[in-house]
């Protein structure tokens, strides 16, 4: 059978995107052609402006070259306009060309507004769109001296300053009385005005254009020569440029009789009102709106591309959009509403001699809209709360202060920070997991065309490890890719490529449809591959498990191999075993044990943990149920997402200054959790007095004991980044201590995205909203208790059921291969 | 010149899982995908020589333990971005019995 055929007209970023989504999904299904009214292949067209500037080539900015093309057999005709749609016979008609069409995807982008005034076709007058109009602007900065910019939005002041930079006189003209008035307020506006002014460029407000005369005999004879206002001044210009804004490209759509209305309207599916034609990017309006930035562009064209591959799950709902200036050394950052209205509050920081405004806007404890001027680095954390509308109730006295104040990061400033990115040096190391220096990262985002997280991860393995440095690699994307860049929304991001669903929808599903395995789940929740991957298969498998105790099949192996083998692969592939000492003690007898077996077995090291344990490293796999035979203790979890170590003090047992009985508590609280698994490790400690020797403030659960009882801390962490635990609540028993600290790590189980660890659930949840299902509400706090309970009970120790012959398969390698001539297979590698 | 040796019974390999086959100096990991499709690998990952039959199968493809790189187990090719190959060895199935071209 003929495959179908896939016309695109529009080889920009929009189109070319779609198609790209496309090959992902269904790379067999079409035919494609492509039409280019430009003779490039794809290209960043939000990087010209970095091109003007000087600071990129051309080069540095294709996206797709045309071997791009060639190789996913893409007809493409680049420099041919495509002049009419043919619906009934189904054509696509362009000069001599006519290309049949099962679908058709228009992707026709907009077109500058030409102001409408006298001389508007004067040679030397241009539009700021494409790689013509700014090889024409460079040619014009080594011939002539003064440039007319009209228009001081994004794209008129990023032209402006490259002008300005290649050497010319560049005054600014605007109609309204501040620049950039669909991004900023007028105060932020005045202050970017301001150090643009600093760099050389001359404004003019409030100033209606009236004609563009041409310049007198002499050099430029015919050529633009000055610009007129209404109010009679003038002044001069070799090269003027038009940026007063841009309309969608709706001429084509509308000769074929598609319903226009500001751009070819689209349905949630990006399709037009002949459904066989869909349009994505800037041509589109989609529910009243035509997007002008990349962002939106590439939602779109992910679900386009969805339903084009015949799978027909996505749906684009809109977005909301947030803009970056592009000028070297000026940080300016905006999003939603930040005019405000009726109901809205503000929330404004304004430091004239210090360069840095910030204005929030805020309805009913959302954040609405943000202007930031000078000190962009929260922009990206301003507009994931701005999009996932988040209450700020509880952080609002911080809020201006960014994340790392109002989320009480310790450490994480230099991580954010926007200027810090991109003042790094090229050979400075961003990822220190996988020693992956600032120029690889950007080296590939430039190679390969990178606009994601997970691609600069896949690429280059920068952030992919401990996570650490994810801020850092998000504003080398951000500054590298310009407004392309959009930070992921986490809370919308599917759990894998594997799947459009995300964390929670997952559970929700298991939940209300009671998944029981894998199969079940996969077959359900439509899983586009037939079983899974690593990314999907350990949170699915957790998911099932945590929701179904005793039910739901665990299945070994959607299990990472430390969780299957129940020791901790080390580097060489031998395995690390760390047998559980609960609360920290152990005795003579225990300690000799350990001390036979690390002899019997050579185990080269053996080291003293962190967790208050003895770890016996580099045991063969083969070995380690023998290892755990001899050890006769049981497993230390130190190798799962569960329940890991409960550290303990010395406490009111034995030290002068104990006021409770820190170590009994500790493994009381060890045994009622024992075998408990969890989105990520869980770590506890208790101490038995505020000297707190036990470090209860960076554990999960940390218990420190007063002379009046126990307070309880939570969503601490000692690990990459250093969280303190927050104060949770004060009980006075310690068999509150179970209830309440049971509780609460059920309630994470319950709800925490896998691989999400305590203080990242609390910070995404927000610690009162526990507080209120914890402490608050006693008969939730009783049932959660139970439910956990109920979930551990009759946990059989890993260890002992393996020296007991589970899972001999996994542990026993199989014998050596037998020649089918009956010899014995003896050959060296 | 290879010869076919026998290995193990099918159902000795758990599906999406794999054995260890001792082979000389090293060893080769036997994998069982979920449609029973059987793949033999030499035992260590291009990348940083992990071991592949540590991994977990998923398709017919297996996530090295180490640092996770997808390798492809009819080929023993890296998945892209990454590079790289891993030795591979012929299988077949016959009547419930594993064999392996060595």
């Amino acid at each position: 059978m003929d495959k179908q055929k896939l016309v695109v007209v529009g080889n920009g970023m929009a189109g070319i995107r779609a198609v790209e989504e496309l090959l992902k999904l269904a790379p067999d299904l079409y035919d494609i052609t492509v039409f280019g009214a430009e003779p490039h292949g794809n290209y960043n067209r939000i990087l010209l402006s970095p091109v003007l500037a000087g600071e990129m080539t051309l080069a540095d900015i294709v996206l797709n070259d045309l071997d791009w093309y060639k190789n996913n057999g893409i007809t493409l005709h680049a420099g041919k306009k495509v002049t009419k749609i043919d619906r009934v016979k189904r054509l696509v008609i362009a000069d001599d060309l006519a290309v049949p069409y099962d679908r058709l995807l228009l992707a026709t982008g907009s077109t500058p507004f030409i102001l409408p005034v006298p001389g508007k076709d004067l040679p030397g007058v241009i539009a700021y769109r494409d790689i013509a109009d700014t090889e024409a602007m460079i040619a014009a900065a080594t011939n002539h001296r003064h440039a007319v910019v009209i228009g001081a939005g994004l794209l008129g002041l990023e032209a402006a300053n490259g002008l300005r930079l290649r050497g010319m006189d560049v005054t600014v003209v605007h109609l309204l009385d501040w620049i950039m008035e669909r991004q900023l307020d007028q105060a932020g506006a005045d202050m970017l005005q301001a150090s643009l002014e600093a760099k050389g460029l001359k404004f003019l407000l409030g100033k209606q254009t009236e004609m563009l005369t041409a310049a007198p005999d002499g050099r430029n004879a015919g050529r633009v020569g000055a610009v007129r206002f209404k109010d009679g001044a003038e002044i001069p210009a070799d090269l003027v440029v038009m940026a007063a804004g841009i309309r969608p490209n709706t001429a084509l759509a509308e000769s074929a009789g598609l319903y226009c209305n500001r751009g070819i309207v689209v349905t949630d599916t990006l399709q037009t009102y002949d459904p066989k034609i869909y349009a994505v990017g800037e041509c589109a309006a989609h529910r009243g709106t035509a997007y002008g930035l990349v962002a939106p562009l590439f939602e779109q064209a992910k679900v386009c591309a969805n339903h084009l591959a015949q799978h027909g799950i996505g749906r684009y709902q809109g977005s909301v959009t947030s803009t970056k200036l592009k000028v070297t050394g000026i940080d300016v950052f905006s999003a939603g509403n930040f005019t405000g209205g009726d109901g809205t509050e503000d929330i404004v920081l304004h430091d004239k001699n210090g360069g840095i405004y910030k204005r929030l806007v805020i309805e009913k404890d959302k954040l609405i809209g943000a202007v930031l001027y000078g000190d962009t680095a929260d922009g990206g954390w301003y507009f994931q709360l701005l999009k996932e509308g988040r209450d700020i109730g509880a952080i609002r006295d911080h809020l201006m202060f960014g994340d790392a104040f109002a989320n009480n990061h310790v450490g994480d400033v230099g991580h954010a920070g926007a200027s810090q990115a991109a003042a790094m040096a090229d050979t400075a190391e961003v990822c220190g997991c996988n020693g992956v220096c600032k120029g690889t990262i950007v080296k590939a985002i430039r190679e390969h065309g990178l606009f994601t997280l997970e691609d600069v991860r896949k690429h280059t393995k920068a952030s992919s490890s401990c996570g650490s440095c994810t801020g850092l690699v998000e504003q080398i994307l951000a500054s590298t890719v310009g407004g392309a860049y959009q930070a992921a929304d986490r809370s919308t991001k599917p759990v894998c490529g594997c799947t459009d669903f995300n964390h929670n929808e997952v559970r929700h599903a298991v939940r209300s449809m009671k998944l029981l395995s894998m199969d079940a789940a996969f077959k359900a929740l439509d899983w586009r591959t037939p079983d899974g991957c690593a990314t999907c298969r350990p949170a699915l498998n957790y998911y099932l498990i945590s929701t179904w105790p005793h039910e739901a099949q665990d299945d070994p192996q959607s299990r990472f191999i430390n969780e299957r083998a129940h020791a901790n692969i080390q580097k060489d592939g031998t395995y690390s075993v760390v047998p559980r000492m609960w609360g920290g003690l152990t005795t003579p007898d225990e300690l000799r044990r350990i001390a036979d077996v690390a002899e019997k077995y050579k185990v080269p090291t053996v080291k003293v943990t962190g967790g208050q344990r003895i770890d016996l490293l580099g045991i063969k796999k083969e070995d380690l149920p023998g290892v755990w035979q001899d050890l006769g203790m049981p497993s230390g979890h130190a190798y799962g997402k569960s329940i890991r170590t409960v550290k303990t003090c010395v406490g009111s047992e034995h030290c002068r200054f104990g006021t409770q009985r820190s170590m009994s508590m500790g493994v009381e609280l060890e045994k009622m959790l024992f075998g408990m698994w969890s989105p990520h490790k869980v770590k506890l400690a208790v101490s038995g007095c505020p000297r707190n020797c036990a470090e209860a403030g960076i554990k999960d659960v940390g218990v420190i004991g007063v002379d009046s009882g126990w307070e309880l801390y939570v969503a601490g962490n000692g690990g990459i980044k250093t969280e303190v635990a927050e104060f949770f609540c004060k009980v006075s028993t310690r068999e509150e201590v179970l209830e309440y600290s049971a509780a609460f790590l059920q309630l994470y189980r319950e709800e925490a995205w896998y691989l999400e660890r305590t203080v990242h659930w609390v910070q995404r949840v927000g610690l009162e909203s526990i507080k209120q299902r914890v402490v608050a509400d006693a008969e939730n706090r009783k049932a959660l208790h139970q439910r956990l309970l109920y979930a551990l009970q009759g946990t059989i120790d890993p260890w002992l059921e393996r020296t007991q012959g589970v899972a001999r398969h996994e542990f026993a390698p199989l014998p050596a291969p037998i020649d089918i001539n009956g010899e014995h297979h003896v050959e060296l590698a | 010149m290879s010869n076919w040796h026998k290995v193990c019974r099918l159902e000795e390999i758990p599906p999406r899982g794999s054995r260890v086959v001792p082979h000389g100096a090293g060893s080769i990991a036997v994998f069982r995908a979920a449609d029973d499709h059987v793949f033999a690998l030499r035992d260590v990952c291009p990348h940083k020589g992990g071991p592949l039959s540590q991994g977990i199968v998923h398709g017919h493809r297996v996530t090295c333990p180490m640092h996770g790189w997808n390798v492809e187990l009819d080929s023993g090719e890296a998945c892209a971005p990454d590079h790289g190959c891993a030795r591979r060895y012929e299988t077949r199935v016959e009547d419930g019995e594993v064999f392996l071209a060595l």
